[in-house]
């Protein structure tokens, strides 16, 4: 286990950065996480002392970008245990790793296919599936949660039939943060010849992630959520099947060889996909973020988030009263919550007196708009923790929300 | 009109607007304009209906999704404006908007609506703070453009 008030020094904004005159409680990693000193340091370097550009220059500063940016595909692969790192594939980010995926895949679907998902996922895991349903007539459908909110393997069972090609599902919910099993649904997933695709925007900062153990298909997760820079991922795919992706973006790195009568000839996963100069430095940034959570310790990581959440759930149900907390017994980062006479559409009314006091959460829908009907409210408090959190976070949130439920959520407009 | 400091009272504006919008229902008849506003950073989603009769605005609506401080401004915008020339409108917009930027506005223009001068202190809030009187001006230029 590692020491809390160690890895607390190693973040900038925790330590002497104020919200609202307060120092900064920040409870919104599930938006974004914090970098650490070693992430900046290292993008920092890059623009210091090798600003060249990837797979171009005939220098040796220009090799040196080459090995730092290429050597991020082997901690990735080691991250989630790839089998290769031909198998990573950078991208933005989670939402355009989808989007590469459902584009990718588009030729081996045909109308009438199944793309099934569940009511809690993201915009970004509906919405380029969406876009297949209006371009080649796949069909939606999804998995209903159970009365905890909760995808159970049961409910999976009765929503899985021979049509189904897709199974899309993300491993870890954004607004609620129950952790799927995994490794069951590949499995009946793969019975029924469909294949799984995980988004792990909120698993692969959190927990161990282990591809081959869990039979995983597609994998997409984000860099600045775990640590790193944003707009870059990572969208990692068994070689075969992510080299049988048409790859969407067509540009310069990405070609073997052109033509002047049209005909072109493209490269191999992974880098079929990367056309274009890349994100060099926060490629090389998330590197660093990934080697940093490994040295902590996923599993690490994850038992001291176990233990601050039950902390903090144990304080606001028997401290705050009238809180309906959503995902009480969740073994993630969210905890989703409303409080009496607060709930739905004045959930922001909380955000802001919660900011007023140092502290930063989200509320509102959290881009999960389907889960909005399956809650039966218009909005949540989202309260999410990561890694760098400690138990005195908790208590100024709990004895924060206490005073606003005794006091006047709007104090800090009046 | 004396300038209202007790947070009491503004709170009660607030809370009154909020729990019983006016002008909060869309109308079927003829001869409104309406624009629907929706905000990323909040759970906003609103319609705004106007009638206009020459210069005048005859009647306004609003109706939607809205938080606490939308639903509250929007519906105090209504009721400020209602029965007033454009002209009027627009200054009261314009004082508005410069109250909730810190800039000089006349307090008088603004009556109940000077409850949310304080909004600046969570910048993230402007938006619904605004998002009904960003709605009355698109459905103002719009009547100008095609009168």
């Amino acid at each position: 286990m590692y020491d809390i008030n160690e890895v607390r020094k190693n973040y900038p904004m925790l330590n002497g950065v104020k919200m609202d005159g307060q120092d900064l409680v920040y409870l919104d990693s599930a938006a974004t996480a914090l970098k650490p000193q070693c992430v900046i340091d290292k993008v920092v370097e890059y623009y210091a002392e090798y600003s060249t550009n990837a797979h171009r220059g005939d220098y040796a500063l220009s090799h040196r970008t080459d090995s730092e940016y290429e050597n991020v595909r082997k901690i990735a692969q080691r991250l989630i245990n790839a089998k290769s790192e031909l198998e990573i594939v950078y991208t933005y980010g989670t939402t355009h790793g989808i989007n590469m995926l459902a584009h990718g895949i588009k030729h081996q679907l045909k109308k009438g296919d199944v793309i099934l998902l569940c009511e809690a996922e993201h915009a970004s895991n509906v919405l380029p599936w969406f876009r297949l349903k209006e371009e080649i007539g796949i069909e939606i459908e999804y998995i209903p949660l159970n009365d905890e909110y909760k995808l159970t393997l049961d409910n999976f069972k009765k929503a899985m039939h021979d049509k189904v090609k897709i199974v899309s599902l993300a491993h870890i919910g954004n607004v609620l943060g129950f952790i799927i099993d995994m490794k069951e649904i590949t499995k009946i997933a793969h019975e029924y010849g469909a294949l799984v695709a995980v988004d792990g925007a909120q698993s692969v900062p959190h927990i161990p992630v282990d591809v081959q153990e869990l039979d995983i298909d597609f994998l997409n997760f984000s860099a600045h959520k775990l640590g790193g820079p944003s707009g870059i991922g990572v969208f990692y795919g068994k070689y075969d099947l992510l080299n049988n992706l048409e790859a969407y973006n067509l540009g310069g790195g990405m070609n073997t060889r052109i033509e002047c009568n049209t005909c072109y000839y493209i490269k191999n996963a992974p880098f079929k996909f990367e056309a274009g100069t890349p994100a060099i430095e926060a490629t090389i940034g998330m590197g660093r973020a990934m080697e940093y959570i490994m040295e902590l310790g996923l599993n690490n990581i994850h038992q001291h988030l176990c233990e601050i959440r039950k902390y903090a759930i144990d304080c606001l149900q028997n401290e705050v009263e009238g809180i309906t907390i959503y995902n009480p017994d969740s073994e993630s980062g969210p905890i989703a919550f409303n409080v009496i006479g607060y709930e739905g559409a004045r959930a922001q009314d909380i955000g802001s007196a919660l900011a007023t006091r140092g502290i930063a959460v989200r509320t509102g829908e959290h881009c999960a708009k389907l889960l909005v009907d399956v809650l039966e409210t218009k909005g949540t408090v989202r309260a999410s923790l990561y890694l760098y959190n400690s138990k005195a976070d908790m208590d100024r949130l709990v004895e924060a929300i206490k005073e606003i439920v005794k006091g006047d959520a709007l104090d800090w407009l009046l | 009109m004396a300038t209202i400091t007790d947070p009491m009272i503004l709170r009660q504006i607030i809370m009154d607007h909020y729990e019983h919008p006016r002008n909060r229902h869309l109308s079927d008849e003829q001869g409104y304009l309406s624009v629907r506003k929706d905000s990323e950073s909040c759970i906003d989603d609103i319609t705004m209906q106007v009638k206009f009769n020459g210069d005048n605005i005859e009647d306004i609506r609003f109706d939607g999704e809205a938080c606490t401080i939308s639903s509250a401004s929007t519906s105090i915008l209504t009721e400020l404006v209602k029965g007033k020339s454009i002209e009027e409108a627009t200054n009261i917009i314009t004082n508005y908007k410069n109250m909730i930027y810190e800039l000089p506005y006349d307090e008088e223009l603004l009556e109940e609506a000077i409850a949310f001068q304080n909004v600046h202190k969570q910048a993230n809030r402007i938006k619904c703070a605004t998002i009904g009187f960003d709605a009355l001006e698109d459905i103002i230029k719009e009547y100008k453009g095609g009168q």
